[in-house]
């Protein structure tokens, strides 16, 4: 596959491996967080971390957006799905995400409750128009990638005046969710969670570009290197981090130039800044209450917005005590330290949100990282994929 | 499919333009018109002409095999075949897979009430060309009318027996560490195929499903080295993961494989690549998974390289002694990670 085999290439790969091994000084430990799930995905997929020398460590961070979705939301979303008016439209991610009791939108669907995958907004669109006596929801995900559709949808159904149109917005916003972990006294106070420099998302910041991570480099002295989703890109990356922390900077560099500018997509930015504002509160799965990390539909389209068209509240429920999907997400566990994982909760039979998608921090390690366990408890101090 | 007094049936079947109702399933004269004018014309042979509730054959000497399968694709139809042909490779490759040779299938439709008589007829067509090519006859059948919205089209419902050579006897739990693992051919083909007629997700590609029958290129295999086959597998839904993960299981053994050596067309990487899939997971229609003994490995890898459905065979890896049953692979980008099971749903319904 051109242009894609090129990122993948084992003997770069290798060069570049043996780079990092001599330019990462032996006697400190490296700890570098990989905000986006679509790196976790990368670096467990492609076996990445086998290249890295021992004192290289990923930290794998909080960017999957089903990962983060708090079951309040979930609940929501399924009692919405049961009104006997709603056509209730979501991304297949979505389906197996565990709500309270075991609940979740493939258990809801069983039970009679219309929910429809979509693979695009668009679709999701195409049915509300097909279906003029269908109250149509699409329950609208995601980080800054996936804003940008749900507002050209929200566009298009005004423009087409579909009044059997609306969303359910639940898009959060990377920079929020990075300042919450670089604020959260793991990391600033007490120290117990290390991190030396982040691997900034690459989709996203094809959207928001490299500006916004400026402050956290500056604030909180950390290394940025905002890194493409390909294998090379990921090992590059963490390269760049290493010289970084070598001489003492705190940067944003950008490794994925070939679609990221320091500005981003100022057409999308203005599409989303028509429609959506802040929330001044939101709560992610894992990180609690993250104060404008999230995004709503301006009041003036309340007609669209779900959860005023139809009065929806996020009833308040709790996580399986025992789940660590929090610590996991913040880096301050390993998904084997979880006591559920991998007896309970397995990828079919999710407990927690970190085991259902392939991006999220479990699932990854589950599918593509077990065999490294025992190397992981040979040496307690080693993360893992 | 016993043959009903359909002369008397004055209106011919307007196959162009007519479609199944419930009197095509109510027992009626209507029945016996469908019957014989789409499945016993198309599927013509001694055994349906005899126009019995059943059929008979002569029992072989030695070991026999049976298998029943259920297809339920959507799309009915998509690049490289149909469910018609989809249910008789399958069927014939379940058989195959136990090195055996099979003998005869069944046949049974259930149909929604709607679906075009053009349709069927070209799918019921399909199976009698397919069968007649693979030289394995469909001997008895059943068709049932379900009314609207209580199917998806047409679903079918087989059953085959073949027959094991002598001194063959491929089971599951046979694999031992140091056994190579042959595949046949590139992966990912079928369900990428369908995929790519999904509704919603149509997509332009000159992909063809690999639906082929394996009976023949397992015939060469048994006949190259069938005392060193532990076992064959045909990796359909699941992909090759599914398939490992099941025989490392079955046999308590691990895998050991190499990303770089699993046959993989550019453009079935590539539409893997957009849609998200890994393509380990995706369905095969006309491949197989040979678990060999290392002696005969390379004379049955030969074996199949020499054959059309297997000219691209690769050794993919080795069977190890491993207690966590791990399917591991070697990356191509130099790592290594476990190959597990697809969880939940990849494809919706694609055999």
């Amino acid at each position: 596959m051109k242009y894609i085999a090129e990122y993948r290439d084992g003997r770069l790969a290798k060069d570049m491996a043996e780079q990092i091994a001599a330019t990462a000084d032996p006697v400190r430990i490296y700890h570098f967080m990989e905000f986006c799930g679509g790196h976790t995905h990368a670096i467990s997929r492609y076996g990445l971390e086998d290249l890295l020398p021992p004192n290289v460590r990923m930290i794998h961070g909080p960017g999957c957006p089903v990962c983060v979705l708090p079951i309040g939301r979930i609940d929501a979303a399924i009692a919405l799905a049961m009104r006997p008016e709603v056509t209730l439209c979501t991304y297949g991610d979505l389906m197996r995400v565990p709500g309270s009791d075991g609940s979740n939108l493939l258990k809801a669907k069983a039970a009679g409750a219309d929910i429809r995958m979509v693979y695009s907004t668009l679709d999701a669109l195409r049915i509300a128009e097909a279906e003029p006596n269908r109250e149509v929801v699409f329950f609208a995900i995601g980080f800054e990638t996936t804003t940008p559709p749900t507002a050209l949808a929200l566009k298009a159904a005004i423009a087409k005046g579909l009044g059997n149109f609306s969303i359910f917005c639940n898009h959060v916003l990377t920079p929020a969710a990075i300042q919450n972990i670089l604020d959260s006294p793991d990391v600033r106070k007490l120290g117990t969670i290390k991190i030396d420099g982040f691997i900034g998302p690459a989709h996203v910041s094809t959207v928001i570009g490299t500006e916004p991570y400026e402050f956290f480099a500056e604030e909180f002295q950390k290394p940025v290197v905002v890194a493409g989703f390909e294998p090379l890109d990921v090992i590059q990356a963490i390269l760049m981090l290493v010289r970084q922390v070598n001489d003492g900077r705190h940067e944003v560099e950008n490794q994925y130039i070939r679609a990221v500018t320091v500005f981003g997509n100022e057409k999308a930015q203005a599409e989303v800044a028509n429609f959506f504002e802040l929330r001044e509160s939101f709560e992610w799965r894992g990180l609690g209450e993250v104060p404008y990390g999230a995004l709503r539909l301006r009041p003036q389209y309340a007609t669209y917005d779900a959860e005023k068209r139809f009065s929806m509240v996020t009833p308040a429920a709790k996580d399986n005590p025992a789940c660590e999907c929090g610590a996991i997400l913040r880096g301050a566990r390993n998904p084997a330290d979880c006591k559920l994982f991998g007896t309970v909760c397995t990828p079919d039979t999710p407990m927690g949100s970190c085991m259902v998608s392939s991006e999220g921090a479990c699932a990854a390690h589950w599918t593509y990282g077990r065999l490294r366990e025992k190397a992981r408890q040979a040496d307690p101090g080693r993360a893992v994929a | 499919m016993n043959k009903m007094g359909v002369k008397a049936y004055t209106w011919k079947l307007d196959i162009a333009n007519g479609r199944v109702d419930l009197s095509h399933g109510a027992g009626g004269r209507a029945m016996g018109q469908l019957i014989e004018d789409i499945f016993h014309k198309a599927l013509d042979n001694d055994w349906l002409r005899g126009g019995n509730d059943q059929s008979t054959f002569a029992v072989p000497s030695g070991r026999m095999v049976m298998t029943t399968d259920g297809y339920v694709v959507s799309p009915l139809f998509f690049p490289g075949g149909n469910i018609g042909t989809l249910a008789v490779h399958g069927t014939i490759n379940d058989i195959a897979m136990a090195g055996a040779v099979p003998l005869y299938l069944s046949a049974c439709f259930i149909i929604e009430e709607g679906f075009p008589l053009a349709d069927l007829e070209c799918i019921a067509q399909s199976m009698g060309d397919a069968s007649r090519e693979t030289g394995v006859p469909i001997i008895t059948g059943d068709t049932k009318v379900v009314e609207r919205g209580k199917a998806d089209g047409v679903f079918i419902s087989t059953a085959g027996v073949g027959r094991v050579p002598d001194g063959l006897d491929l089971r599951a739990d046979a694999a031992q560490p140091g056994d190579a693992v042959i595949i046949s051919g590139s992966i990912g083909d079928h369900g990428v195929a369908v995929m790519s007629k999904r509704e919603n997700l149509e997509f332009d590609t000159a992909i063809i499903s690999d639906s082929a029958a394996l009976h023949g290129l397992v015939a060469a295999m048994v006949a190259a080295g069938g005392k060193y086959i532990r076992l064959m597998r045909d990796p359909t839904r699941g992909g090759i993961a599914a398939t490992l993960n099941e025989i490392a299981n079955q046999s308590k053994i691990g895998f050991h494989i190499d990303e770089e050596a699993i046959p993989l067309k550019p453009e079935i990487a590539a539409a893997c690549e957009f849609l998200g899939l890994d393509p380990l997971n995706v369905a095969n229609e006309g491949k197989l998974v040979a678990v060999v003994a290392p002696d005969g490995a390379d004379d049955v890898l030969a074996a199949m390289q020499a054959h059309p459905l297997g000219a691209e065979a690769m050794l993919i890896g080795h069977a190890v002694a491993d207690e966590n049953c791990f399917v591991q692979m070697a990356t191509s980008f130099g790592g290594g990670r476990i190959v597990d099971w697809l969880s939940g749903e990849q494809l919706p319904r694609i055999c």
